[in-house]
């Protein structure tokens, strides 16, 4: 993770820099900080509500999800062909297409196209992967500027802080929290909780950004192969303002958000914004297609699209778990996740966080860092159950966990970290547990065993009795029970 | 980095997935014949996320243009060099012209010279839309040549004139109807209503970095 | 949707390890309750465990021999009625996962068509109609996860209650939200395990309900162990104990 300034939680208790290996320590520093609790369980109340009423009928919301996650598998299944069908209409078109098999070629890219024009400023609009990369971070080493523009994100900017929410980066920061971090760093600002006025104030900072940006960088949310066209999707108008005004627009993706088809767009996009904020539809869906052709007075003169892979091909590579990529960065598993709800984004130490960031992140960072994020889930399913792609993230849980107490067998390749959470304490009691569930005599001795030691119960059984009171078994088991009574046993 | 791209490549066919075929599932989305339907639900649908319709008609779209110009103080406005309904702009500017001083930048030249212009001395930017689509309340701007994409986006209020025929139900027929696939134009942008936010503390608020006012003429030509 | 069968003349009980341990009587309480139905209870006592923990912990080879042995003990084409939703879920979905392309596949997915949880079989196969003879009682049920999002079945224990003419249904905040169980879960972040299960009790204390019911036993485990702690007068009952003490008992 980043060595930036970015080394505390929110609550001002300074710990290391935030990263999945110090999940534990990070979970608990956020726990202890009520007002952050309280923004996120309200912001994810709010979000939850709206999301259920933009899926008002549930018929509908039951067939859009289907047929998502029927377009996402297709295009899936036919990626490397559709990246070539992309690529060269792309091509075609006028975009120039880049490949970057991580973090470090991505910025390599970019940094070769910025200082061929001689650039000192990005203007940028959102990009979770340009967050992946660090590309502020990595730009601001070779004297290259980076500015955010979106709202939250430039609200995060300010403050050294990273986004805690993939949609709503700011969300752990409420209106007084937002004002005192435009006093400590915008000149003449007057402190203000009207929410009006804190926008204002952005807009007009960065009104004149967007007029000396030499170049504006964009995310994407779909990129569609029949015609190579790049569809973004966004409310304030920064994404439009990126890729329009400066002179250079650089676009960046995961090599996943690739579509067949452009009639694929309608039915993700509305099952996106349905999911993500509850909206119909957002204020603007930007289709670029080319930069600016003959005749034509404005736009970019040159549009690049840098697909980035770092460690999706992992992911790609295995039938079950290629369904982590079906993603479309809605953050709805965010928003229902009662883990996410109560210790919000940085906690994770990754750049996506919540659900789908414990099952994205193991293939980008390898599961040696990211192992104790794969456990953190009481697999409840909430998150499954609102993925508007119907990925299984449970079941992707289940088998990281099982990756990361297991080598690889011939079934499946080995994957970043695979194993690195093997434990023989562990195997050894998960081994005897089979053993004996798979020997009733020797378990039922064990149940029989358990139900006369029970007086003898430790109250204090560490993790458990932190808030529980020590389980305590019944005076004699259902078996023994059924035994005395007579019932009818066909064993 | 052609090595990183065949190297990416390598890895994804090595994965060999079984590919599949066309998904049975329909799309269905919210669709309608009745012309008063389609008008209704696209007015509600843009008033909702904030956006003011006015509506018209062909004859009286000058006079109503005026009249808005006027109520709404624009007194810097940029347009741009055609479309459909360029002459009845003209028009209604130098209708206000007559008795309002009303400074006009005609986009006909290259955005660098008139970036400046149009970032801190415009009011509002004028263009056509394409269509509308009745499902989500959205207007569909197709910039060219005689209207750039800057239009309607740096302006603090875009008034956009939309023909009351070109409503259509939704997004997905829209692009099927039209065969978008065969001629994607540089850009196309769907707006559904004024630029906003919610990335303060879930708090709504309109003009983040797009146009905070959108005008929508509706024009009856049905 | 499922497809449910016709009332069978007999089934197969799975009990679940925590209520062979933890609480017998809900154990004793649900056959009753199937016999009310006019079936004959099969309760194979070599069953053991379904290999949960095996498999949440990421032990999938062990939690596979784990079920590979329960399912050998249910070779009668009966229904198994489990009695808990998420043990119900591990041995109805689950299973399917982990023998997914083995050669015996179709023989396990055979056997999970056949498991169903208690309160789903007593609705949906049994039509199961209550006459309440308990006094006027306020409850709070709590449902697990698995019952409510792998198993479907958050609305079965609902309808059941609802048959209860003097049970006043309350129903608490976050209702659909987790207890913070997860079996390890619990152990392996304890903090977050801790925070969830202190909003569940406040959210369950806060209805004022005289009477807490699930049908799963790991909740009860986690619910009650908080209560106790917490030093509140409010218990969870096994809703078999529960429907079974209002209907008249044995």
């Amino acid at each position: 993770m980043s060595q930036s300034d970015s080394n505390s939680l929110n609550n001002g208790v300074h710990i290391q820099p935030l990263a999945p290996e110090h999940f534990h320590q990070q979970a608990k520093a956020a726990l202890a900080d009520p007002q952050l609790r309280q923004n996120f369980r309200g912001a994810m109340d709010y979000l939850k509500d709206k999301r259920k009423l933009a899926f008002s009928d549930v018929a509908e919301e039951k067939h859009i999800r289907n047929l998502s996650e029927a377009i996402r598998q297709r295009c899936l299944s036919k990626l490397p062909d559709l990246l070539e069908q992309l690529e060269s209409n792309c091509i075609n078109n006028g975009i120039q297409v880049h490949w970057a098999e991580d973090a470090i070629q991505a910025n390599q890219i970019i940094a070769d196209i910025a200082q061929r024009h001689n650039a000192k400023e990005i203007i940028k609009g959102k990009s979770m992967v340009s967050e992946e990369i660090e590309l502020n971070h990595e730009m601001a080493k070779l004297g290259i500027n980076c500015l955010e523009s979106d709202m939250g994100e430039y609200i995060v900017q300010l403050d050294g802080d990273k986004p805690s929410h993939i949609i709503m980066p700011a969300i752990h920061k409420n209106k007084q929290e937002v004002s005192d971090t435009f006093a400590a760093h915008l000149d003449n600002f007057t402190p203000t909780i009207d929410v009006d006025e804190l926008i204002q104030t952005g807009r007009s900072r960065l009104r004149q950004k967007f007029q000396d940006a030499d170049i504006g960088l964009s995310g994407v949310n779909f990129a569609v192969a029949e015609t190579g066209t790049l569809c973004l999707v966004e409310n304030e108008g920064n994404g439009r303002m990126c890729t329009t005004v400066p002179d250079v627009h650089i676009a960046i993706t995961g090599i996943e958000k690739v579509v067949e088809f452009l009639t694929d767009v309608p039915p993700l996009y509305s099952a996106l914004t349905r999911s993500a904020t509850g909206q119909a539809i957002t204020t603007y869906f930007n289709m670029i297609t080319s930069p600016r052709r003959e005749g034509e007075l404005d736009g970019p003169q040159e549009v690049h699209l840098v697909l980035l892979d770092n460690g999706r091909t992992q992911a790609f590579q295995d039938e079950e778990m290629r369904k982590t990529l079906q993603c479309i960065r809605c953050g709805a598993c965010m928003n229902h996740c009662p883990v996410y709800t109560r210790i919000g984004g940085h906690a994770y130490g990754t750049v996506y966080p919540g659900p789908i960031g414990k099952i994205i992140s193991p293939h980008m960072m390898g599961l040696e860092k990211t192992k104790d994020l794969v456990t953190a889930s009481s697999l409840c399913g909430a998150c499954g159950e609102v993925c508007p792609v119907k990925i299984p993230i449970p079941e992707m849980l289940q088998r990281l966990r099982n990756e990361a107490k297991n080598p690889a067998t011939a079934a499946h390749p080995e994957i970043k970290g695979q194993a690195s959470a093997a434990s023989k304490t562990e195997m050894l009691a998960m081994k005897s547990f089979a053993y004996a569930a798979t020997h009733p005599a020797i378990y039922h001795l064990g149940s029989w065993s358990a139900t006369k030691v029970r007086g003898l119960i430790p109250s204090k059984l560490g993790a458990w009795t932190q808030c529980r009171s020590a389980p305590k078994p019944a005076s004699k088991t259902l078996h023994q029970l059924l035994k005395a009574s007579h019932k009818k046993d066909q064993s | 980095m052609s090595s990183s791209r065949e190297a990416i490549f390598a890895r994804l066919r090595d994965a060999n997935p079984k590919v599949k075929t066309m998904e049975t599932i329909a799309y269905q989305p919210w669709v309608s014949n009745e012309t008063e339907v389609l008008k209704t639900r696209f007015i509600d649908g843009l008033s909702a996320s904030h956006a003011e319709v006015l509506t018209t008609n062909r004859h009286a779209l000058n006079e109503t243009l005026k009249t808005l110009i006027i109520e709404k103080q624009f007194a810097r406005i940029a347009i741009g060099t055609g479309g459909d309904l360029h002459s009845e702009i003209v028009k209604a500017i130098s209708l206000v012209q007559i008795t309002h001083p009303l400074n006009i930048l005609q986009f006909d030249v290259d955005f660098a010279q008139c970036k400046s212009q149009l970032f801190n001395d415009i009011d509002a930017g004028i263009t056509h839309c394409r269509v509308g689509i009745a499902d989500t309340g959205t207007l569909v701007l197709w910039p060219d040549n005689t209207e750039p994409r800057t239009l309607s986006l740096i302006p603090p209020a875009h008034i956009a004139l939309i023909k009351r025929s070109t409503i259509v139900s939704n997004f997905a027929e829209l692009m099927v109807t039209e065969a978008w696939q065969n001629k994607m134009p540089t850009n196309i942008v769907l707006v559904s209503g004024p630029s906003k936010t919610a990335d303060i503390q879930q708090t709504l608020a309109y003009g983040a970095h797009g146009p905070s006012q959108l005008v929508v003429i509706l024009i009856e030509d049905m | 949707m499922r497809i449910y069968p016709a009332k069978p003349s007999k089934v197969y009980f799975y009990a679940t390890c925590l209520v062979d341990m933890f609480d017998p009587q809900a154990g004793l309480d649900a056959i009753t309750l199937l016999e009310q139905q006019g079936i004959e209870v099969i309760f194979v006592e070599k069953q053991t465990c379904c290999g949960q923990p095996a498999y949440s912990s990421g032990y999938d080879k062990q939690a596979k021999q784990v079920a590979q042995s329960q399912i050998d003990l249910f070779p009668e084409n009966w229904p198994v009625v489990v009695l808990s939703g998420s043990c119900g879920g591990m041995m109805h979905h689950h299973y399917r996962r982990l023998f997914k392309g083995d050669s015996n596949q179709a023989m396990v997915d055979t056997f999970c068509d056949r498991v169903f949880e208690l309160t789903e079989f007593l609705v949906n196969v049994c039509r199961a109609s209550l006459i309440d003879q308990g006094d006027k009682s306020v409850v709070v049920m709590h449902t697990s996860c698995a019952a409510r999002r792998e198993m479907n079945v958050h609305l079965t224990a609902t309808q059941l209650l609802e048959q209860l003419d003097n049970v006043e249904i309350r129903e608490q905040a976050y209702e659909s939200e987790c207890c913070g169980f997860g079996g390890t879960f619990a152990v392996r972040h304890p903090d977050i395990s801790q925070s969830m299960v202190e909003d569940k009790t406040q959210h369950l204390c806060a209805t004022e309900a005289t009477e807490l019911v699930s049908a799963d036993w790991g909740c009860l485990l986690n619910i009650n162990g908080a209560l106790e702690y917490q030093n509140k007068a409010l218990r969870g009952v096994h809703l078999a104990s529960f429907l079974l003490a209002r209907t008249g008992g044995q």
